[in-house]
Formats: C-alpha cells, structure tokens, sequence
C-alpha cells in the first residue's frame, strides 16, 4: 500500500528548465497583456514573441556552453533528460519560432487583422517540442507531443474566413489524433513487455533479457504501433497523406512553422525512443525505418511532380526531406558513425531552408494565400529579380547542389548510411535526389524562362525580406564554410545511462 | 458444482484490443466529424484500460498514474477538437467528412 508520507516530491532543477519556462512566461504574458492592455499596438506582439524565442535561445546556448565538459545528465526523477541533444534540438526549435513568429506578422497583414492567439499558440506549441526533445519518460514524450499537436491544429485552423484552412485544421486534427492513439497503444504494450514507461528503464530492461527461442510479440506489437504514430508525425510515407492538404490549407506562416519545428520535434522524440529505449532490438525496427525512408523519398520526390500549386510542391518535398532524415536515423541505428549528428544537422539545415522558402511564397502569394499556383511564378525574375535569385537558390538547396547548404545535409545523411555499410540506402537516395531535382528545376524554369502573368509589382513586406534574407545568407554561408555549423552538431549526444 | 470463471488479465487486453478496433475501424468508415472524434476517444480509453491491466498485472502504480494523463489530454483534446468543428458548421450546416474537399491531388 501505498501511503502519502512515503511520496516524494522530486527535485526540480529550475534552471535546467529555463528555455522551456521563458517561452511559457513569453505565452502568458502574451495572452494577459494582449488582452487586458488597452490600445495594445499591433507590432509589439510578433517583437514580445521574437524577443521571448531569442531570451529562450540564449538560455539554450548557455545551457549548450555548461554541456561542453560533460555528457548530459536526467532530472525530475529521471523524466527529463538535459543533454546536448536535447538542447540543440531546443535551439533549433527557437529559430523557428522566431522566424515563424516574423513571418506570421506579414501574413497577418495580408489577411484578417492580427490575431494574437496565434503568436501565443506559436509559443505554447514550442513549450511541446521542447518537452518532446528531452523527454526521458515516454508520459512525458507523449504529453509533449500533446502540446505541440493542439496548438498546431488550431494554428492550422486560424485563418477562419479561409475555408481551406478550416478544413485542413479538421484533417489535421482527425488524423493527428488517430495517430497520436495508435502512438500511446505502442507506449502501453512496451510498458506491459517491459514495466517501465521511463527510457532508461526500458533501455535497461531489455538489454538484461535474454531472449530465447523467438520474440516478445507484446514488445513488437508495441514497437511497430509507436513507429506508426511517430512516422505520421514526422510524415513519412506512407503515412503522409495528410501533409499536403494541411500544409496547402493552413495558413503559410503557420505551414513553414510546422515544417520545421513540428518535424524537428518528432523526429528528435523518434531518433530517442528507437536508439536509446530501443537500441538493443535494433534488428527489430531497422529495416522498417529502411522502407520508410525509400518509401518517402520517392512518394515525395514522384507526387510533387504532377502538382501545379507551389505550396503543395514544397509539401510533397518536405515528405522527401523526411525520407533523408530517415535515411540518417537508419544510418544512426546501426550505432555506430555519425548518423545521430548527420540526421541532426538535416533537421538544422532543413528548417532554415524551409523558412525562407515559405518567406517566398509568402511574399509572392499576397493577399491571403490566393496565388501560390506555379501560375504566379511565372516570370518572377522579370517581376523581382532579387526574389527570384533567392528562390532559385533555396530550391538549388533543397535539391542538394553543392556550395548550398542542402548539399552539406543530404551529403551528410548519405556518407553516414555508407559509412556504416548501408549502400543500398545510399544509392536509392541519391536517385531520389535527382528525381526530386526535377520538380525544384522546374519552378526554376518558370521564374526565369517564361513570361510573367500579370504586371503587378510586388509589395514584399520588410519582415518577410528579413527572413529571406537570413535564410539565404545561412544556406551560402554553410554551403561555403561548414565546417563551423558540422563541428558543434558533431558534438550532439544523449545523456549517457 | 458450478465452476466461477476468473477473468484473467489477458481478457481485459483482447477486449482493449477490440474497443482499440472498433475505435480505429470508426475513424475509417464514418463520416460525420463528430462520430470520428468519438471513435478517437474510443480509441484513448481503449489504451487507458490496457495500461490498467497492465499495471495490476505488473503490480507497478506508474501505469494507474500514466491513465491520469491519458484522461487530461483527451480532455484537451476535446476543447481543441470541439472548437474547430463548431467553426466549420457555423460556415456550413450539417457538414460531414466528404463534404470537405476543397484540398487534393
């Protein structure tokens, strides 16, 4: 029996938890000053949220900085973990908060006003990532997934005069949840196999079994339930059928959002449950992450081809980025090379590409999201030049040229699969990257070889050309001197059990 | 003598793993938003009884506590999900899942 006196409250180490705590403060605060303030101007809610994203990412760098000597170590009784993956991912997260925060102030401009839940969602749903990316308890990873996921179906159903947006906000949050119920069936049937919710403590527990004569099927049965629910999470193929809808449909600002940091959590929550929790059932697991990263790679690649609407484009290649990340954790579950830092270094990369290209759209579609059809790219560098460089180089990235940043990330993924013997996976990605160079070429051709369709000069507003403008200057930076950005990524590990 | 049948552990979880079923099967076939939503909560409670089996099977508390959370989410998950379907049919009455089309290809 179990009695009150014989409970202990674990120790919470506050500052551990700084980054997490300053975007909780920034959320609150947003969501009582916004409202109870009279007259509260309308630009100081995208700075309260930028400035909330910089003070949390700061207290990540600290945090980053106090790691340098030493491996990473769990608090609150083992349930959170704080070690140099948990507070990379963390510190890629608040980039794309802040960028998605500037973003979502020009989209705003266009549209219905400034409403300010969604900067406050943008934040709580940051809070959810974090938790999700140094989770050691898999309560804790599903409760983060929880928070992130809420606020995204709403951030995706925000825009209430656009009916697609709604819509995708449904689709979203019926698929989400059914994924997020097969996610919490898998957690359920590894706690019956193993009983022990806690990572380390699954870790632990079956690295002392000894299996003789065949295999737990509970634990099997577990393991392929939770695949399912983080492969929709992360849209792998072939659960991604509702990616291209929902980032069609939501509004731009929030899609680059979810692009980014919705998949940087997912796949920082997959990489920890399959190669910590899971490491010693490895055989178990790895040939299916092998068939989802061909499977996204060339569903992606393939399916955005036949697409006339830009959005859904660059939709239907996030599934292909997510097909090389996955190639980088089939890579990293051999555990051994770098797989871990290369998928890492993906993600980084990956979500300032995103951004910026979301930025374009942004800037190119106007008003409300009505002309992200390849019709409207058409003759961009007659229209603006400059735009139609900076596009043309982030689609050079996405597509992996070298000298871009893209090619630094997918030449990191590939050199980690074949570094560790995997060629077949190696070869099948680096085709896909040629099919997938077709549709980026494509939008290319477009804004540079044919005439444009209207005269109108474009009103690109000054937040959207600073993320531009950002998001290029990291993409040549790193595609000139990577070896700044692949140094500390190289230092990524968990906490050691 | 009439014998009492026990129930066992192991009924408990077929009959999650059928409530879990039916849940996801609803999802599937049913078509208005409402109903799907309750096929998902269907689903989470179907996940709360395994992980109580589990935990009296076990004799370990931490999966009586994880059923606690498990409740709060889909309680959340019930404002999130409610809100976004009374905006859609104060648009459009009486909508259901094919209804909503707009985005494809």
């Amino acid at each position: 029996m179990i009695l009150a006196e014989t409970m202990i409250a674990p120790e919470i180490p506050w500052s551990d938890l700084l980054p997490l705590l300053i975007m909780l403060g920034g959320a609150c605060a947003l969501l009582l000053f916004g409202t109870l303030v009279p007259n509260w101007p309308r630009i100081a809610t995208p700075i309260l949220t930028v400035a909330t994203a910089i003070a949390a990412g700061v207290a990540a760098c600290v945090q980053w900085n106090n790691l340098y000597y030493r491996k990473g170590y769990s608090i609150i009784s083992d349930a959170v973990n704080v070690d140099r993956f948990a507070v990379l991912t963390t510190i890629i997260i608040t980039v794309a908060v802040a960028l998605g925060a500037l973003l979502a102030s020009a989209y705003n401009d266009a549209v219905n006003g400034d409403p300010l839940e969604r900067y406050a969602l943008l934040m709580t749903s940051a809070i959810g990532a974090i938790v999700m990316a140094s989770a050691n308890d898999l309560i804790v990873l599903f409760l983060g997934l929880e928070i992130l996921s809420l606020s995204l179906y709403l951030m995706a159903a925000s825009d209430r005069r656009r009916e697609e947006s709604q819509e995708a906000g449904l689709k979203y949050f019926v698929l989400g949840g059914f994924a997020s119920a097969f996610l919490l069936y898998g957690i359920a049937l590894v706690y019956g196999s193993t009983a022990s919710t806690n990572i380390s403590g699954i870790a632990k527990a079956l690295n002392d079994r000894i299996v003789v004569g065949g295999s737990d099927a509970m634990l099997l049965v577990g393991i392929g339930l939770m695949l399912v629910g983080l492969g929709f999470k992360v849209s792998a193929a072939p659960f991604q059928i509702w990616t291209p809808d929902v980032y069609e449909g939501a509004p731009t600002s929030v899609t680059s959002y979810m692009a980014s940091a919705g998949k940087v959590a997912a796949f920082a929550a997959m990489l920890r449950v399959f190669i910590v929790a899971l490491g010693s059932r490895v055989d178990d697991w790895r040939p299916v992450i092998w068939v989802l990263a061909i499977l996204s790679i060339f569903v992606g690649s393939t399916m955005a081809v036949v697409q006339n609407n830009v959005k859904r484009m660059l939709a239907y290649s996030s599934i292909s980025h997510a097909g090389f990340i996955l190639v980088g954790v089939e890579a990293a579950a051999h555990m051994k090379g770098n797989g871990l830092s290369a998928s890492v270094a993906y993600l980084a990369i990956y979500t300032m590409l995103v951004m910026g290209s979301f930025g374009i759209l942004i800037a190119v579609a106007g008003n409300g999201d009505t002309a992200t059809t390849l019709d409207s790219f058409k003759g961009l560098a007659k229209r603006r030049p400059a735009l139609a460089l900076a596009f043309s180089t982030l689609l050079f990235a996405q597509a992996g040229v070298p000298f871009t940043s893209g090619f630094i990330a997918k030449f990191g993924v590939i050199k980690a699969a074949v570094e560790v013997n995997s060629y077949g996976i190696g070869i099948v990605a680096m085709v896909g990257a040629v099919i997938g160079a077709f549709l980026y070429l494509r939008i290319v051709v477009s804004m540079w070889m044919e005439e444009p369709t209207t005269e109108d000069t474009l009103e690109i507003p000054m937040v959207v050309n600073v993320v531009i403008t950002l998001s290029v200057v990291f993409t040549l930076i790193v595609g000139f001197f990577p070896n700044t950005l692949l140094n500390a990524i190289d230092l990524v590990r968990f906490a050691p059990r | 003598m009439l014998s009492v049948v026990q129930p066992t552990s192991s009924w408990y979880l077929i009959l999650a793993a059928v409530l879990f079923g039916i849940g996801a099967f609803g999802v599937m076939v049913r078509r208005n938003p409402l109903v799907m939503f309750m096929c998902i909560e269907l689903m989470l409670n179907a996940v709360n009884l395994t992980f109580v089996t589990l935990a009296t099977a076990l004799s370990d508390i931490n999966g009586q506590v994880v059923v606690f959370f498990v409740m709060v989410v889909a309680a959340a998950e019930v404002v999130v999900g409610l809100g976004i379907i009374v905006a859609i049919m104060r648009r459009r009455n009486g909508i259901t899942a094919d209804d909503l089309s707009a985005l494809k290809g």
